[in-house]
């Protein structure tokens, strides 16, 4: 007889990866298509994750261009409903708060009406809106022009016109617009301005001019301020009551790169609709390699009789089959997680975005499919392991 | 002690009432070689599984190498099977799809054999049993002979003390069965002790001890000098 001890051996880390590997060799399309669910899944969320990155990534980037520091006050309506009015020295009153670097206005000609040509009947152009504009609205409000000439101290004066983005857009490449009765030269066109959208689709004259040929009362309807970064919420506290010390009520204040930036994650419902989709495809991803497993432990009943009559204990059963299941989720994992940020990548692309697909997706994705690995895997390995050697061997 | 295998009182009864086999006793000393025989269902496979502690009996103890096998964990039961007993069955159960050696190699992973030494190891196995130029053939590529060759090599790769063979030449035409038996019979002079379950009467008879089965019970054991 031998007298040694017996001590069952415990398999080492690459044997038991080998034997892991053996059931998916065996059946190379079977294993990829039960990890392609898994695929999916973790595809879907990581892209969702990374898009909105990337989208992020973009705004931040864009903001960083456009600056935070900008705020707006404008009228909001008097205590009987009226649109008010900010008083002639506003902008003169904001420039002297310490922190502004600069305040400049544009003044809303809502009785005037811009036309193509002076036959059109009036109402075609609607929505175009005619402001009157300071000179330093540019240099503020971060605008920059796609053609032409801005607005100076001469021009100002006479009957010229800057077109926004959209205005010139609609009206196409003219040389000159008609406006309350007469005809305005077209001297320069704006690129989009996304801190001050309103803008987009405006004519804007000169103040002066606007005075002699429109009828403008001098009284800036908006007024935009930048301010130094850090004590942007200092002026934004005392701008109401400088613009309107008598009725600071009536004036309303806004950060656009606020609203810009909110703009873009009101989408978050969508990304939780999609998370929540991706995680469903997980969920079957995980069903399906479960199943795999459950007729790969049927089907290999006389394998795992074999493996006990070696020496297999019960515990390197399960163990094997359990590395199998973990392999094949992670084999769908680190798929969908390579699909997942091609995809982040083709879209982001095509956005003009970076590509952002953050650490914690990644590492989350692969996480998530070690544990659908353990989870799916666990029944059929138990099931496995309690297997009579004999009843396993019979089955073969 | 010179018992390998030492059966007394053994019954094993399945659930259903089945008695497979019924109060056996019977003893093996190391570097026999046997032949179990009797017809269909008289308990063969299930006295071998017994003996292999593939099972446990019903009643009655069975000792291997020296252990009381019912003292015995799942854990030392594995162990003494992947250091102490070779199996080799009717089926052949290889793995498709991989090369003699990697099978052969197999046989030797739970006994925590390193890797390299479990190639080199079953190689050596391989040319032992006469297979030195179909290393790397894949079970597809090989006789049915030849695939048993390949079992015997696993089952004795590890060097076990017994060789547990049930129907090995069951699938083989006689010459490749007669192949077989003289296979076992090589081991057998080189030292192992080998059970063979067999139908085949002309083989029982050629092999130095037999014992004959029937309803589960050992009738009359032939050749064993006590
Ligand atoms: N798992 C089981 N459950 C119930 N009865 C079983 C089981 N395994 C075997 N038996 C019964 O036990 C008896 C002995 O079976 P065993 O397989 O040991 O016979 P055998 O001598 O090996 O026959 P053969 O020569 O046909 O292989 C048979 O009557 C069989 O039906
Ligand atoms: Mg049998």
């Amino acid at each position: 007889m031998s007298d040694m001890s017996l001590k069952s051996a415990r398999l080492r880390g690459p044997d038991l990866l080998r034997l892991g590997g053996t059931g998916l060799r065996a059946r190379p399309l079977r294993a990829v298509l039960s990890a392609l669910g898994i695929a999916i899944g973790i595809a879907a969320m990581t892209a969702v994750v990374g898009i909105s990155a990337s989208s992020q990534a973009d705004l931040d980037r864009a903001l960083a261009a456009l600056g935070t520091n900008m705020l707006t006050a404008s009228p909001g309506q008097t205590m009987f409903g009226k649109t008010a009015t900010l008083p002639d020295d506003s902008v003169a009153m904001v420039r002297r708060i310490g922190p502004v670097l600069s305040a400049t206005a544009t003044g809303s000609l809502d009785r005037v009406h811009v036309y193509r040509t002076d036959k059109i009947p009036s109402g075609q152009t609607g929505g175009i809106g005619v402001l009157a504009a300071q000179l330093d609205l540019l240099k503020t409000v971060g605008a920059k022009l796609s053609s032409g000439t801005w607005l100076n101290a001469a021009t100002a004066r006479y009957p010229a016109v800057v077109l926004g983005y959209d205005t010139a857009r609609r009206l196409g490449n003219v040389p000159a617009v008609w406006l309350a009765g007469r005809w305005w030269t077209v001297i320069g066109v704006l690129n989009k301005v996304p801190l001050a959208p309103e803008l987009d689709s405006a004519v804007l004259v000169g103040w002066s001019a606007a005075g002699t040929y429109l009828g403008f009362d001098g009284h800036p309807t908006t007024l935009y301020t930048r301010s130094v970064e850090s004590q942007v919420e200092a002026v934004r506290a005392v701008l109401a009551a400088t613009a309107n010390p008598e009725n600071p009520n009536e004036v309303k204040v806004s950060k656009p790169s606020d609203a810009l930036a909110a703009k873009r994650t009101t989408n978050a419902t969508f990304t939780a609709l999609l998370l929540g989709l991706g995680a469903v495809a997980l969920l079957v991803g995980g069903i399906g390699v479960a199943n795999t497993m459950v007729i790969s432990v049927l089907e290999r009943r006389g394998e795992i009789g074999l493996r006990r009559s070696l020496g297999a204990t019960k515990g390197q059963i399960r163990v094997q089959f359990l590395t199998e299941a973990l392999l094949l989720s992670l084999l769908g994992g680190a798929g969908g997680v390579l699909l997942g940020y091609l995809v982040t990548g083709a879209y982001s692309t095509t956005q003009g975005w970076p590509t952002v697909v953050p650490l914690w997706a990644l590492a989350g994705g692969v996480g998530a499919t070690v544990v659908i690995g353990a989870v799916a895997g666990l029944y059929p390995a138990i099931r496995a392991a309690r297997l009579a050697p004999t009843e396993a061997l019979a089955a073969a | 002690m010179t018992e390998v295998i030492e059966l007394s009182g053994v019954t094993k009864m399945y659930p259903g009432g089945v008695t497979a086999v019924r109060s056996v006793d019977l003893a093996v000393e190391y570097g026999e070689l046997v032949a179990i025989v009797g017809p269909s269902g008289s308990g063969k496979s299930t006295m071998l599984h017994l003996i292999g502690t593939l099972d446990r009996p019903s009643r009655g103890t069975v000792r291997i190498d020296g252990h009381d096998v019912a003292t015995l964990s799942d854990r030392q039961l594995s162990a003494l099977r992947a250091r102490r007993i070779g199996f080799v069955f009717q089926q052949f159960h290889l793995a498709p799809g991989r090369s003699a050696v990697a099978n052969v190699a197999d046989g030797l992973l739970y006994a925590g054999v390193p890797r390299k030494e479990r190639e080199w190891r079953a190689e050596a196995a391989l040319v032992r049993v006469g297979l030195g130029d179909r290393l790397t053939h894949r079970p597809h590529q090989l006789s049915g002979g030849e695939r048993q060759r390949v079992a015997i090599a696993r089952a004795v790769a590890g060097d076990p003390a017994v060789l547990l063979a049930d129907e090995p030449t069951g699938n083989l035409d006689s010459v490749s069965g007669a192949g077989v038996v003289e296979l076992l019979r090589e081991l057998n002079d080189a030292g192992t002790t080998v059970l063979v379950i067999t139908h085949d009467h002309e083989i029982a008879d050629s092999l130095p001890r037999q014992v004959p089965m029937r309803d589960g019970e050992v009738i009359r054991d032939v050749g064993y000098v006590a």
